[in-house]
């Protein structure tokens, strides 16, 4: 698992899942669809990714669809960074 | 007409999918005043019934109460049947000023504005008061009406994890670039029965300078000492920003909502607020039965002092006959099954035994959440807890989930 995947799980892990939740999160669960992120969260969601990772995405890119799954997440980060390091 | 087949067939196809989803919602039809008994048509067409309800929001028992018939009939007489127009118009008479300044004494707010529902008050609030520069940070498990009402606002929106104060707090930490913060919660949680933790919100908010909207809708009139709401039980009265409630629960149960609190935003709504602007007057009739309630919660507390009983007594019964409900002081109290089909199928073997109750499960309540969400009355008295119990215990004996807890109760329905 490369260090964006890790980091996007764990804070979905962190934000989303209430104590005592241990439905399992992979790269491919359903977040949004699957009713673990509502749609408001994925602002934050959103913020936290452009602030630790540097980057900057387009409100029309942000959709409920691309924001479904880790592995779609970590596929706009990749699309939208600059070639910049990741800060963590 | 361009209704062509293709439409019809478009919308019948997803109603199909919503039955085999089993989510069809179908009415029942009551053929009596809403009350504790009450004769019921279902399925559509099949004999009338009669049954004990025990899932209306008619906490106080007034929807039915001879002195707010009476009092309505009067507003009837003397101040006719409707207003033929929005408020600003022509549709504010001197008996909605009256309600509304009632209201204000009643909530310990600074002033009032009816609005057509408590829906409508929720939904045109936050456009009313917010924007660009503000940020709304809700509990996650608010009412759909205040979502709605975010949605429609430009203010930026968050959440926080259900009443948990240490993740509200980091939130109001990433918001001190913004210019205000609205901590957004219900008081009393319409699924779950349990309260805000109002008293934590509010020393949050003076810490990090964030108004508080609270809807009170499932709490207005019997929670608290008084009745006033949430802010009495947790001590906090007059210190929430904005207070939304609903005219159509205890307060009377017809319709009717409004928007309580400070002054100034109050007056934006009066100003700004489209449910408000452009949506009839609530008619003289609900606004006159509305004062008459206002007048008999606060003559008394004897209503909502039997309301207590009756939750603390039903709660009683529920757990010595071995179900698994939702710990809390409130009047809704939520029998957990988990299982989806359970909850349905459950509901269904209740109203053959005469007990009028529905399951709730999702999209309403989160997946492997599934319940029948008793919500006690005023109106009940102990026979009718006493009779709806004994029903409880046969289909709970029936479906074999007595004595169990939540895992073996996934287990035994096969999740
Ligand atoms: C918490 C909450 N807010 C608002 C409403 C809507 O109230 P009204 O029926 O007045 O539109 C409800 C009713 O279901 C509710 O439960």
């Amino acid at each position: 698992m490369d260090e964006i995947t890790k980091l996007v799980r764990d804070y979905v892990i962190r934000e989303y899942l209430e104590e005592g939740d241990d439905r399992e999160i992979t790269e491919t669960t359903p977040l949004i669809s699957g009713g673990i992120v509502d749609s408001f969260s994925m602002v934050s969601l959103k913020r936290f990714l452009e602030k630790k990772c540097n980057v900057q995405i387009p409100d029309a890119c942000a959709t409920p669809d691309a924001f479904d799954t880790v592995q779609g997440i970590v596929a706009l980060v990749h699309r939208f960074q600059k070639a910049q390091p990741v800060t963590v | 007409m361009a209704f062509i087949d293709a439409f019809r067939n478009r919308y019948q196809t997803e109603i199909d999918g919503i039955k085999a989803a089993g989510l069809f919602k179908e009415e029942r039809y009551i053929h009596s005043p809403q009350s504790s008994d009450i004769e019921v048509e279902f399925p559509a067409g099949s004999k009338i019934k009669k049954c004990i309800n025990i899932c209306a929001n008619n906490y106080l028992g007034l929807s039915s109460h001879p002195e707010v018939i009476a009092a309505a009939h009067a507003g009837l007489d003397s101040r006719g049947y409707g207003m033929s127009s929005v408020r600003f118009i022509c549709g504010t008479q001197d008996i909605h000023r009256e309600l509304e300044n009632r209201l204000t004494e009643f909530l310990g707010t600074e002033d009032t504005l009816l609005f057509p529902s408590c829906m409508d008050a929720n939904a045109g609030f936050f456009e009313a008061c917010l924007n660009e520069q503000d940020v709304m940070i809700a509990d996650r498990l608010v009412h759909a009406s205040i979502v709605d009402g975010m949605r429609l606002c430009k203010a930026m929106q968050d959440t926080f994890k259900h009443s948990d104060m240490g993740h509200l707090e980091e939130k109001l930490q990433e918001h001190m670039d913004k210019r205000s913060r609205m901590i957004i919660t219900d008081g009393v949680f319409s699924m779950d029965g349990d309260m805000a933790k109002l008293d934590e919100i509010v020393e949050l908010a003076e810490k990090y300078d964030a108004m508080v909207f609270l809807d009170d809708s499932h709490a207005s009139g019997f929670i608290g000492r008084t009745g006033r709401g949430t802010h009495e039980h947790c001590g906090v009265l007059g210190k929430i920003d904005v207070i939304t409630t609903t005219l159509g629960k205890a307060l009377g149960g017809a319709s009717g909502g409004c928007v309580s609190g400070r002054r100034e935003l109050v007056e934006m709504c009066r100003q700004r607020a489209r449910p408000f602007l452009f949506s009839n007057s609530v008619a003289p009739v609900i606004v006159a039965g509305a004062l008459k309630v206002m007048e008999l919660i606060t003559a008394t507390t004897e209503r909502r002092d039997k309301l207590e009983w009756n939750a603390k007594y039903w709660r009683g019964l529920l757990k010595d006959a071995g179900f698994d409900i939702k710990e809390g002081e409130s009047p809704i109290v939520p029998v957990m099954l988990y299982d989806a089909k359970l909850a349905q199928d459950f509901a269904r073997d209740l109203f053959d035994e005469g007990i009028y109750a529905v399951g709730f499960f999702f999209p309403v309540v989160a997946k492997g959440q599934a319940r029948i969400r008793t919500q006690l009355s005023a109106a009940h008295e102990k026979h009718h807890l006493d009779v709806a119990i004994e029903a409880f215990k046969k289909v709970g004996e029936k479906h074999a989930v007595l004595g169990l807890g939540k895992k073996e109760l996934l287990a035994r329905a096969g999740a």
